[in-house]
């Protein structure tokens, strides 16, 4: 490879930002001062190379200090990395938290997504655009902001010397935003039932300090790791096969068994990562657990790494998660400090260490094949499977995804035991699980709940809908599918919600009363799929746009109007995007925008709205 | 020159569209479905690239498979049982041609209006204002223009280019989504980018988005009559690599230059000399 750049300088804060997270650059060939052995000996080539993973971090540290990134600081990351600048404008331009244009160094991310939508998203845009100005410099709508039992809700990014974020929720509608900086809710403040006895996932939410170790072990924290070092890696894996678990990330696929057949790959290292990555509109629950209870994160992998054989765990952070990312960073070097980490754990000769990577605004990035690509540095595209993870995974090897969710779940089956964890919730949907309310409901939150409950004891407990009446419920997120008012029954368990036609999903339930207009819900559901599709196949990279255009072209019609073409492209639309996509986001880009026509009778001649 | 022998391949068996057919290990559903001879039309895939299986057109029904499946890419098991042309298979092959139609410039891709006729797909269903990646043509060196207007996505210049032959790394996917466009860094025209010229993102372009600014001349000028063309495959006379190079020929003037896929040693890559390098062959003074 010979890279050609354009001779574009970077400045000096560009050039530091860069080489505080690379080092100093050790010779010229890779951006630092000429010396007289350079121009005898070239040096980077593989060495440089094989650090292409730095790339995504390296634009981060442009992005936090400048605000955004120019040509001379893309050239400066290409130089010490060698990788193509082509190549590095492609990665850049591929997330939205990136800009390759300037802007000002504070940019207001509002959230325009469905629960913000259902508690007047609408309202707070108009007043900011009043305030701001159109859309696109000091500020962008956004993509669920994960702050939805706040709704509406928006994150303001600073960047500078030392990077700022402030979160604002329950944005007032018809007045101007007041942006004067506040201190954050508590985690806790997200879950209503903090301190329930009855709690398992979320019992230290509120009552163990984020940030303490001491706290978290005097909470019952590391007795399940000093289990899972009795039981050895084997035994470990037993137990999580025994208990039943099924990912909560959205695929639910039994833990043990991709444990297992990961342990059993002959190929080193394994990796181990956990995918935090938390887009799916409506999803907050993993937020709360990492802010909340950090420190079950981090001996949750320490476990499944454990079991795995992996020495390296990565947490992919979604980049809008700024409280997240400290207090996990925090848990991690106090962790480490005290040997929970790193050589030698606790004395058992098992090393494992881990690292946070933060995602840069892509929900593709949330899919697992996805996730490694970003990692190592190229754009956030799904590979084709097979190869399967679980063979060819991270860096080319074997690797474990996981959930949040689904790794904080193994704290508990190693401490009770998988017999009493399976004996919580049903047969086919084991434990406990947590649901993310928002929209119109009167306590929204993170709620957790044995499998089994129904839809309607879920809402009971959350308040009940606000406003007249109850429309709809969408379960499962923009992926996921609308059940109605008259389906409460509902079991919420993966047998369950399949049956009723529906899903789990990430175990979002957005609740929408009479007052919502479903017209606007399902257009912002064909927006995020459109602009979150990666752009890689066709029948979700043009298929998305098209949904989205014969969505708007119904609903300008008035009410009652004839569509029965329109209604037609979206089902043929729809089955293809469905049947021929590469990955999960087109294949299920369609099932609430279907499900809403079917079963709510959104767009029925019958149905004015 | 002796050519190493490849171990046997062990056989395997699977069917296609009820037909029993026994391909080597190792081949693609497309691999059998030539076996058999049955057609199944394809955009990204290119014979001397890996697949990327982006454009989905060769999807076909496997029994047992969630989802269809790209023929192109996906590896024959035993016992397979694939439908090239199942319900299920030509309507989403139907709506991915009408997604295409309806948002690319397919006029110059070969077979394109063909398979739109025998699918009937109807890309004008969309209505007028279906949103195209129409924008301006690139025509910024006197080599070969970049009409992204025809751009399909596929990937293949950028695999060419990169790691699979070319190495020069001059392009790359920018963007996301809908708005995802090939591009040099920053937009850059080819001239400051990393391209040598080599035309191999040319010669595996599946839409004529990449064409010779001879053939995109010619086009314009509405005089590029592929019917009247010869085409003479020779040694490039450079160096001693001994490339080949075949010669379109219209009007006794070469129009462009491409190479055999099946050259055991280039796969139909070249460097500048012999892609772009025949202009001397024809300098001669027009009075003869
Ligand atoms: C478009 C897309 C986005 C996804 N986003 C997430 C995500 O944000 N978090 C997550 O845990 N899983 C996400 N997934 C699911 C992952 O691909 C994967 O199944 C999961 O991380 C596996 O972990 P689990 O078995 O613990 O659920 C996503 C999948 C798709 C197709
Ligand atoms: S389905 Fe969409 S997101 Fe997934 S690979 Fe295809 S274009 Fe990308
Ligand atoms: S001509 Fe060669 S170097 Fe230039 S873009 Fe095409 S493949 Fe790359
Ligand atoms: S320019 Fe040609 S080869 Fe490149 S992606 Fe577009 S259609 Fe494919
Ligand atoms: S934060 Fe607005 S929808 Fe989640
Ligand atoms: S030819 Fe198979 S996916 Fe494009």
């Amino acid at each position: 490879m010979d890279l050609r750049f354009r001779d574009v300088e970077p400045t000096p804060e560009e050039r530091a930002a860069i080489d505080a997270v690379l080092g100093p650059p050790p010779s010229a060939w890779e951006g630092g001062a000429r010396t007289e052995a350079d121009l005898r000996f070239a040096s980077g080539g593989h060495a440089a190379r094989e650090r292409r993973d730095q790339l995504l971090p390296a634009l981060h540290a442009v992005n936090d200090r400048i605000g955004w990134i120019s040509e001379g600081a893309l050239d400066h990351i290409c130089r010490r990395l060698t990788v193509p600048p082509a190549e590095a404008y492609g990665v850049a331009t591929f997330y939205s938290l990136f800009s390759v244009k300037p802007r000002p160094k504070r940019v207001l991310h509002v959230c325009t997504d469905l629960a913000c939508q259902a508690r007047g998203a609408d309202a707070v845009r108009r007043s900011v655009e009043e305030q701001y100005g159109p859309p696109g410099v000091s500020w962008t709508p956004s993509p669920c902001l994960g702050l939805c039992e706040r709704a509406p809700a928006a994150l303001a990014l600073e960047a500078g010397e030392t990077p700022k974020a402030a979160v604002y929720g329950d944005l007032p509608h018809d007045e101007p935003v007041d942006l004067t900086e506040r201190d954050e809710p508590a985690a806790e403040a997200a879950v209503p039932q903090a301190g329930d006895p009855s709690l398992v996932l979320l019992r230290r939410i509120g009552r163990a300090d984020p940030a303490s170790l001491d706290d978290y072990r005097a909470n019952g924290g590391y007795a399940a790791l000093r289990r899972a070092f009795d039981l050895g890696p084997a035994g470990v894996i037993r137990e999580v096969l025994e208990s039943g678990l099924v990912g909560r990330g959205g695929a639910a696929f039994p833990t043990g068994r991709k444990w297992e057949a990961t342990a059993r790959q002959p190929d080193h290292p394994h990796y181990l990562v956990c995918n935090a990555d938390e887009s799916e509109p409506g999803t907050f629950k993993d937020r709360v657990i990492m802010e909340g209870d950090p420190y079950a994160l981090v001996e949750a992998m320490t476990v499944a790494a454990y079991a795995v054989g992996c020495p390296k765990g990565f947490i992919y952070l979604r980049g809008e998660y700024p409280r997240a990312l400290r207090r996990l960073e925090l848990a991690i070097a106090t962790a480490r400090s005290r040997g929970f980490l790193g050589d030698d754990i606790l004395g058992h000769g098992f090393s494992f260490d881990i690292e946070i990577r933060r995602g840069a605004g892509a929900y593709i990035c949330g899919e697992e094949t996805a996730i490694f690509n970003s990692i190592e540095g190229h754009r956030g595209e799904p590979r084709t499977k097979p190869p399967f993870p679980v063979e060819k995974g991270l860096f080319g090897k074997p690797t474990v995804v996981n959930n949040v969710e689904t790794l904080v779940n193994v704290l508990p089956i190693l401490t009770m035991g998988a017999p009493a964890y399976a004996a919580v919730g049903t047969p086919s949907s084991t434990g406990t699980k947590l649901f993310c309310l928002s929209g119109s409901v009167h306590r929204p939150g993170i709620y957790e709940l044995p499998f089994g409950a129904t839809l309607r004891d879920l809402l009971e407990l959350a308040g009940g809908a606000t406003g007249g009446g109850l429309r709809a419920v969408l379960l499962g997120g923009a992926a996921g599918a609308f059940v109605r008012a008259d389906e409460l029954d509902v079991p919420l368990t993966f047998e369950g919600t399949r049956a009723a036609g529906a899903t789990l999903g990430s175990g979002v339930v957005l609740v929408l009363d009479d007052t919502v207009d479903m017209a606007r819900i399902l257009l912002r559901i064909a927006e995020f799929f459109r602009d979150e599709s990666c752009g890689q196949c066709v029948p979700c990279r043009v298929g998305t746009v098209r949904q989205e255009e014969a969505l708007h072209r119904i609903s300008r019609r008035p009410p009652g109007a004839d569509s029965a073409d329109d209604l037609t492209l979206l089902r043929d639309v729809g089955r293809a995007m469905r049947d021929a996509s590469i990955c999960g986001l087109g294949q299920t880009a369609w099932n609430a925008v279907e499900s809403a026509i079917d079963r709510l009778g959104v767009f029925s001649p019958s149905e004015a709205k | 020159m002796t050519v190493p022998l490849q171990p046997p391949r062990r056989l395997l068996e699977i069917t296609v569209d009820g037909e029993a057919v026994r391909v080597p290990e190792g081949s693609t559903i497309l691999d059998a479905c030539t076996a058999t001879g049955t057609g199944v039309p394809t955009l990204c895939y290119g014979d001397t690239l890996t697949p990327k299986n982006a454009c989905r057109v060769c999807v076909v029904e496997v029994e047992g498979s969630r989802t269809l499946v790209p023929a192109c890419s996906r590896k024959a098991e035993a016992g397979m049982v694939v439908g090239t042309s199942t319900e299920r298979a030509e309507h989403s092959r139907k709506v991915v041609l009408e997604l295409l139609a309806s948002s690319v410039d397919l006029s110059t891709t070969p077979r394109a209006a063909e398979w739109i006729e025998e699918y009937g797909a109807r890309p004008e269903r969309f209505g007028p204002d279906a949103a195209t990646v129409e924008q301006p043509v690139k025509v910024d060196n006197d080599l070969y223009v970049r009409d992204y207007n025809k751009c399909i996505l596929c990937y293949k210049c950028v695999d060419a280019c990169g790691d699979q032959w070319q190495n020069s790394f001059a392009i790359a996917v920018a963007g996301r989504g809908f708005d995802a466009t090939i591009s040099t860094e920053h937009d850059a025209p080819l001239t400051d980018s990393a391209c040598v010229y080599c035309g191999n993102c040319v010669e595996v372009c599946p839409t004529g988005a990449l064409s010779f600014k001879s053939e995109f001349d010619m086009r314009t000028a509405g005089t590029w009559n592929e019917a009247e063309q010869t085409r003479t495959t020779t040694i490039c006379s450079y160096c001693g690599v001994g490339c080949n190079l075949t010669l379109h020929v219209q009007e006794n003037r070469i129009v462009k230059v491409t190479s055999p896929h099946d050259n055991p040693v280039t796969h139909g890559n070249l460097c500048i000399k012999g892609r772009f390098g025949f202009q001397h062959v024809q300098n001669v003074a027009s009075d003869g």
